[in-house]
């Protein structure tokens, strides 16, 4: 089984290493983690990740820009986001999704809800890769 | 069998007189037809008496059939220890269905109970979790601004508060002081007595307090009467509050993590704060008394 690589881009180093945590219970997974949009791409210039979670409020460049300039990216067109955020409100989630991510959870997280939403994620990626 | 013709008169006729003759014509003609529907009815019979015989020979053949499939006795002993050996066998089977029946229903409510139990733990693992990580931050540096951060953090992500301050007391002068906050802009330096509303009340007996009901987003904000109010203790000792004023739209009332997040930034949030200051105040101390001791250790310069 492929191991997987997860990069968290988060500003709060108390969230970062939360969503840490919980992304450990993928067995052997990899977990790569951003302060900021710009750092993110940075590391991701490096090394590739299957799956990243991104917060929208965040210094230097946001969320949303983030995954704006990473669609635009051949390498990265289908990898699947997941946007954690205190912005709650609908018309956030709307312009997130619109943007591109694939899943939007408001904070505070559920460890369950966020495992549930990675696992349906990397499965549909899966099965449209193999179709 | 040869049709005969109707008598029509002979030559030994002629002699009769004409009405005698009519008559004997008469009398042939009757004879002929019965003797026509005589025949008629003899090849009837005939062909029925063929077909009785043929259906006799059917059910005799049919007869001797069922007579050599016919069980012999053993067969029939042998049979019906079959037939009771598979009575007793169905019998078996039907009460280790009825057994397998009410072992699944019992499987099946250990399994609903195991996976409330699952979720049950699910739930703790993960209260575990935010716990730790809450703790670890806030323990992990000695700088009085960088804790106060963490502690915000907590309260932002963790907890999911939109607006809530950090008030420290001041022991100089008996009043909280606010020292961070999250949307506050508006009362920034703002200090409260001990005497004034849920903060002070707090503040005075060291228990925390709670609105455990719903909450509008959009309820107008009394800076003395938050939603919640977390005294920082140290042991009995009160060092100050925190204060939330506002939740996130997406989140309505408090949880039970909450309550646990609550106890844990009661105790540990206020040691980190404590320790901070305390680090950093002697940190500052520290830096005069060295630039002292240089200042005095230092020979003045040669003229």
């Amino acid at each position: 089984m492929k191991t997987l690589t997860f990069m968290i881009v988060e500003d709060s180093p108390t969230m970062r290493q939360l969503l840490a945590f919980t992304l450990k219970r993928f067995k052997g997974a990899r977990i790569l983690e951003a302060g900021d949009g710009v750092e993110a791409l940075k590391k991701l210039n490096q090394e590739k990740a299957d799956l990243l979670i991104v917060d929208i409020n965040m210094p230097v460049m946001d969320g949303l820009k983030l995954i704006s300039v990473l669609r635009q990216s051949p390498e990265y067109q289908d990898v699947p986001i997941v946007i954690v955020t205190t912005e709650g409100a609908e018309e956030d989630r709307k312009r997130a999704l619109a943007l591109g991510a694939d899943a939007y959870i408001a904070k505070p997280v559920h460890a369950s809800t966020l495992i549930q939403t990675i696992e349906q994620l990397l499965n549909a990626r899966k099965s449209s890769e193999g179709a | 069998m040869t049709e005969r013709k109707p008598p029509n008169g002979g030559p030994e006729m002629e002699h009769l007189p004409d009405n005698e003759k009519k008559k004997s014509h008469h009398v042939d003609e009757n004879l002929f037809r019965r003797s026509q529907e005589f025949s008629q009815i003899f090849n009837q019979t005939r062909q029925f008496v063929e077909d009785l015989l043929k259906e006799n020979e059917r059910l005799r053949y049919q007869i001797a059939l069922l007579q050599s499939r016919q069980p012999s006795a053993p067969m029939i002993e042998r049979l019906q220890k079959e037939v009771e050996y598979l009575r007793k066998r169905v019998a078996e089977l039907e009460r280790e269905n009825q057994f397998l029946e009410a072992r699944y229903r019992e499987i099946e409510a250990e399994n609903k109970d195991f996976a409330l139990r699952y979720a049950e733990i699910e739930e703790q693992n993960n209260n575990l979790a935010n716990l730790y990580v809450a703790s670890y931050q806030l323990h992990s540096t000695l700088d009085f601004q960088e804790v106060l951060r963490i502690v915000k953090e907590i309260i932002i992500n963790l907890i999911g508060a939109e607006m809530f301050g950090i008030f420290l007391l001041d022991e100089k002068d008996n009043h909280l002081h606010l020292v961070a906050h999250e949307e506050m802009d508006e009362v920034v330096g703002m200090k409260v007595s001990l005497e004034a509303g849920i903060l002070g009340r707090v503040a005075r007996t060291g228990e925390p307090y709670y609105i455990n009901q719903a909450v509008r987003p959009d309820a107008p904000i009394d800076y003395l009467h938050p939603l919640a109010c977390i005294p920082l203790k140290i042991k009995e000792r009160v060092i100050g509050v925190i204060a939330i004023y506002r939740l996130f739209i997406q989140k309505d009332s408090f949880s039970a993590l909450d309550h646990e997040l609550f106890s844990l930034l009661a105790g540990h949030a206020a040691t980190a704060i404590f320790s901070a200051r305390l680090y950093t105040q002697s940190e500052r101390k520290l830096m005069t008394l060295q630039s002292f001791l240089e200042l005095l250790t230092t020979p003045p310069p040669s003229k």
